[in-house]
């Protein structure tokens, strides 16, 4: 179980960190998503695939 | 091969002021379909909550108009012009380069930090509306004012200037407006923020979002007057209408209005379901797209060069939710499409949220008994925006 974040498109909108706000944050730098917990325990999952769900940009994945 | 019939887009007449235009929902009711808008042009109208999402976000379909002439219902084009910082039609790293340094400025945390001076203002203006006695009108006293000043100062701007850019909003997103009129308010506007970034200029601050475009970015001059003018007009227009919208669903709703009453502490959740089924209801054919490629979407094939209009009726769409044309309080927040998706998702969504949620719970907790003095029926909304709302809502408690 593996979050990443696709730096290159990623735009900045924070739903990552509305969905599962212990496993996602954005840069003070630049706005743009970061992974806290590249491999969250079960208990996060679900708000990690609702994350991958609500990012406009698509750039979320969980490789399981 | 034969073509489908091609039915007139249904653009005016709801039947209900919270609801679709005439015979919109029965058009789209058989997947993507092919309409004709008045000024001549055709465009697929993609309905279903995949369909949206896929049309918003492959980047077969372009933002970028290319000069081709768009579908419109009326009026003169004022908005969707490719002038400098108008990255509302611009894609992929053009899009970005503009779009990626102003989320800084609307990061989760940093909107987290201005909650308190939010419900500040909202206290202000309800304290006001509580002193002026009923019946009050909602749009005037709070709706409008709130969202202005709270754009205002997450720009920078001195709050006096709060009349300025709500006329040149109404200019920018009325259905009739003129292209002249437009520019002769936002050069009146123009002038104003050109002082404040010459103050920004100055002192270095990079405190609010002409500061850190000033100071920190590579825009220049044009896009970032552009830029500021078109935050200011969405970043109140769009809220004001929705806390109106959303107060209006709750007065028809008694059922659902309990169930933010029972729980203010959830407005965060409840908003969410009041955004999927408020944009979803009001239908009407959105935002547009060219396909660039021949893509498919929904079972027919968008030819390259053919125009796409999403409608966010898709957000009562069943794969999205069950029981999705009901709207229901107590339901958990769903990926709803109430704020578009893809890169181009609204820039302001997350302070949109904050001040939606604060608006709401401040509102109904000291005003338990608000109520509409006229039927919601009988209320004047705005059919000559293309943000669309109550024109006035006069309430007593």
């Amino acid at each position: 179980m593996t979050v990443r974040i696709d730096q290159t498109r990623c735009i900045g909108s924070g739903q990552c960190v509305l969905a599962a706000p212990d496993v996602f944050d954005q840069s003070d730098d630049d706005g743009l998503g970061l992974v806290l917990v590249p491999e969250p325990s079960p208990d996060l999952l679900p708000g990690v695939r609702d994350a991958v769900d609500r990012c406009p940009a698509q750039v979320v994945t969980l490789e399981e | 091969m034969t073509e489908a019939a091609v039915c007139p887009v249904p653009h005016e007449n709801r039947v209900h002021p919270l609801g679709a235009p005439a015979g919109f929902e029965e058009a789209i009711s058989n997947g993507p379909v092919r309409m004709l808008w008045p000024n001549g042009v055709e465009a697929w109208v993609v309905s279903s909550y995949a369909g949206v999402r896929k049309v918003l976000s492959d980047p077969r379909f372009s933002a970028n108009k290319d000069g081709q002439p768009e579908m419109r219902t009326e009026g003169e084009q004022v908005l969707g012009l490719p002038e400098p910082g108008n990255m509302n039609v611009m894609d992929g790293d053009a899009h970005l380069r503009l779009r990626r340094p102003l989320s800084r400025a609307f990061m989760v945390k940093r909107l987290n930090e201005m909650r308190p001076r939010i419900q500040e203002i909202v206290d202000e203006h309800l304290d006001a509306m509580e002193r002026a006695g009923a019946p009050a009108d909602l749009v005037s006293s709070v709706c409008l004012p709130v969202p202005s000043l709270v754009i205002a100062e997450l720009l920078g701007v001195p709050p006096e200037h709060q009349e300025l850019f709500q006329a040149t909003a109404r200019e920018m997103f009325g259905k009739n407006g003129s292209r002249a009129e437009y520019e002769a308010k936002a050069a009146e506007l123009g002038g104003v923020l050109m002082k404040v970034v010459e103050e920004k200029k100055a002192s270095g601050s990079t405190d609010d979002l002409i500061g850190l475009m000033v100071n920190d970015t590579d825009f220049d001059m044009d896009e970032l007057l552009f830029l500021a003018i078109g935050l200011l007009a969405a970043g109140h227009e769009t809220t004001s209408n929705f806390f109106g919208l959303f107060t209006l669903t709750l007065f028809e709703k008694p059922d659902q209005l309990a169930v933010l009453k029972r729980d203010p502490s959830r407005a965060d959740v409840i908003v969410e379901e009041l955004m999927r089924y408020t944009v979803g209801r009001l239908g009407g054919a959105g935002l547009a797209r060219r396909a660039t490629e021949d893509v498919e979407v929904d079972g027919v094939t968008i030819r390259a060069g053919e125009w796409v209009a999403v409608t966010f009726h898709a957000n009562l769409d069943e794969s999205l939710c069950p029981r999705a044309d009901e709207l229901d309080l107590e339901r958990k927040a769903v990926s709803h499409l109430g704020f578009g998706f893809g890169p181009h998702q609204c820039l302001g969504a997350n302070l949109a949220r904050a001040e939606l949620q604060i608006l709401l719970r401040t509102l109904f907790t000291r005003f338990p008994d608000v109520r509409p003095a006229v039927p919601v029926a009988e209320m004047d909304f705005r059919e000559d925006m293309i943000t669309y709302g109550a024109a006035a809502i006069p309430v007593v408690w």
